[in-house]
């Protein structure tokens, strides 16, 4: 499911599975996990980290993402320091898994890995110097899965963008709703939802990124809910991942079913856009829906 | 009705005996007639114990029923003149969404319930009460007709989730999703949501963001179906019982957490014993729900609304010193 980079370190040449991870400073070269063609780190990064063979999109974490689209040094980050509760006291195990960690214990693992406090970050910056409120968030954290904190900050942003009159942008990615957080996961749905309905009423523009991947109850709520939806190239945009619709209807999926392209084609999305016009497209659009 | 799940065995071998006590009629010794009202008392109190304390696996299997009462079943019980109304417009006709103007005593109600169907071609009718796109398309166009009408809209939600084929991703399910909480959250009638069995993730919430959320008893709600979740933290549906008990899907922990309004009760040993009793006490509930919020002002209804849904989740702040600091991820 993880398509990271690959280190080449000496494990990667001699074929042995490697675990992914993005690339430590000091590597020279990557792998992209697609194509599988040897990339230089320095061309990569220039390429922000998109394979230039088959145009895979690798994953941004949210501050390479907020460093990417917004004017360099304009990002506020607000709630910063906002943490979960564990509020249904999640320690159920069976017995026989392997993993035995709690949710409380595998947060804080999270938080040590990712530097951040959950799977979102939220705050207001300007694309070529015009305002917009925004909520950027982060695969590498729980799989950018929404419990109560990426609910509350995504709904806070939105509650910004109807105070300021700023636009509001969110770029998604997510494989759902947090399980462990239960039905407080699920109703995170319905309260983004209804903060931008009322962002609708107050006649405020709202652009929503989708990147790879967007599913579950994120998908199921702000990510479509956008004026204008954008989408990476061949990032996965489902509600039901290709590998549950497997397990559930016991057919098999073909790769990239349910990608960018897919849901461009069907309708659901406005435009696929690559990485490097990310930015200027943004700021056409902040022109265009322009609050004047 | 037979008792027929594991943990009803106790009660399975009593239901035997008096059976076979009640066969004998008017050729019923005076010893055997005092054997046979013991029995039957001794069914009633181990009933009401069992059921006190059900787990919460036990309670997805009550939920899950065979024979529990459906939408439909409900319908015909406490309404009348109830027309259902079909599609979505443009593209087709979902049937385990069921909707339609109805009268609830002297009132008119836009329903809008989730039919999971009884037998195996109704199943297959239904789409075992997994609604399609068009089915939440339908949902959201019959409840905007109701708010131009100024008709009330009650829910009856019974679904273990949202459909998951592929052609449910050619047409959109998760944007049909969205669009529907967006438009409930903002929609100028009373909206009133009974779990009425299972109540499985955004295919369940989908017609769920109501002023009040109702639960019956031995009902359940859950973030997303347990096989699912098990699936999604071990990697394994067959850890669903553990699941199910750690995001605590019982109506009663629901409840206790604040995330429902109300529990409504059901009959002893479950809704499927009488479907009477359970269909009056539900409709009891609604009426008086429908009741209070026809107190409220429009622009209450919604503000209440909002704030139900906006206040929902836990959270804290983490002290400076206790910030996660470097990342063992390298930033571009």
């Amino acid at each position: 499911m993880v398509r990271e980079a690959v280190p080449l370190t000496e494990q990667a040449f001699s074929g042995k599975e490697t675990k992914p991870v993005l690339p430590a400073v000091g590597n020279i070269a990557v792998k992209c996990t697609k194509c599988k063609e040897i990339l230089y780190t320095r061309d990569w990064e220039k390429d922000l980290k998109v394979c230039s063979r088959c145009n895979h999109h690798f994953r941004l974490s949210a501050h390479e993402r907020i460093t990417l689209l917004v004017d360099s040094d304009s990002f506020v980050e607000m709630d910063a320091d906002l943490t979960s509760t564990d509020p249904l006291h999640f320690i159920t195990q069976p017995p026989s898994h392997p993993d035995q960690r709690t949710y409380a214990e595998k947060l804080e693992a999270e938080q040590r890995k990712t530097g951040l406090t959950d799977a979102v970050v939220r705050g207001h910056a300007t694309i070529e110097t015009m305002p917009l409120a925004l909520a950027v968030m982060d695969f590498h954290f729980m799989g950018g899965s929404m419990g109560s904190v990426v609910g509350e900050k995504i709904t806070r942003m939105i509650e910004l963008g109807i105070e300021r009159r700023f636009p509001v942008l969110v770029v998604c990615t997510s494989g759902g709703a947090r399980m462990q957080e239960g039905l407080y996961a699920l109703m995170q749905m319905a309260k983004t939802s209804a903060a931008l309905a009322k962002l609708r009423e107050a006649q405020i523009p709202y652009f929503s990124l989708l990147t790879d991947p967007t599913t579950g109850g994120v998908s199921a709520s702000f990510a479509m809910l956008g004026d204008v939806i954008l989408a990476e190239p061949g990032a996965l945009i489902c509600f039901t991942g290709p590998r549950v619709i497997e397990q559930f209807m016991h057919i098999k999926i073909p790769e990239n079913a349910v990608n960018s392209e897919f849901v461009l084609q069907h309708g659901m999305i406005d435009a696929v856009v690559h990485r490097r016009d990310l930015r200027p497209t943004l700021a056409q659009l902040l022109r265009l829906y322009s609050l004047t | 009705m037979a008792y027929d799940l594991e943990f009803e065995k106790p009660l399975a071998e009593l239901e035997k005996k008096i059976v076979n006590l009640q066969r004998k009629g008017e050729r019923i010794k005076p010893e055997e007639r005092f054997q046979l009202q013991e029995a039957e008392r001794e069914v009633r109190r181990r009933t009401e114990e069992i059921y006190k304390n059900l787990t919460s696996w036990q309670t997805v299997l009550v939920a899950r029923h065979k024979d529990r009462p459906y939408s439909l079943n409900y319908i015909k019980l406490m309404c009348e003149d109830f027309f259902e109304l079909h599609g979505d417009r443009s593209f087709g006709d979902d049937h385990a969404i069921v909707a339609g103007p109805a009268r609830l005593d002297n009132q008119t109600v836009m329903l809008v319930c989730q039919e999971k169907g009884r037998d195996m071609k109704e199943k297959q009718f239904r789409n075992l009460g997994l609604p399609h796109p068009e089915g939440y398309r339908k949902a959201e166009r019959v409840m905007q007709q109701a708010e131009k009408f100024g008709m009330p809209i009650v829910c009856l939600i019974d679904t273990s989730g949202a459909s998951v084929a592929m052609m449910d991703e050619e047409r959109g399910q998760a944007e049909a999703i969205a669009s529907i909480l967006a438009v409930m959250s903002r929609l100028r009638v009373p909206i009133v949501a009974t779990i009425i069995g299972e109540g499985g993730s955004g295919g369940a919430l989908g017609i769920g963001v109501a002023d009040r959320v109702l639960m019956l008893q031995h009902s359940i709600y859950s973030v997303a179906a347990p096989e699912a979740a098990a699936s999604i933290i071990w990697r394994d549906s067959a850890y669903a019982q553990y699941a199910a008990e750690g995001m605590r899907v019982k109506a009663q922990e629901v409840y206790k957490l604040g995330l429902v309004d109300e529990i409504v009760p059901e009959p002893l040993g479950g809704a499927h014993r009488n479907y009477q009793q359970a269909a009056s006490n539900l409709k009891e509930a609604i009426q008086k729900n429908l009741t209070d919020l026809k107190q409220l002002s429009v622009d209450e209804l919604l503000e209440r609304r909002y704030q139900k849904f906006r206040t929902i989740g836990k959270y804290t702040r983490l002290q400076a010193s206790e910030m996660p600091t470097s990342s063992s991820i390298t930033q571009a």
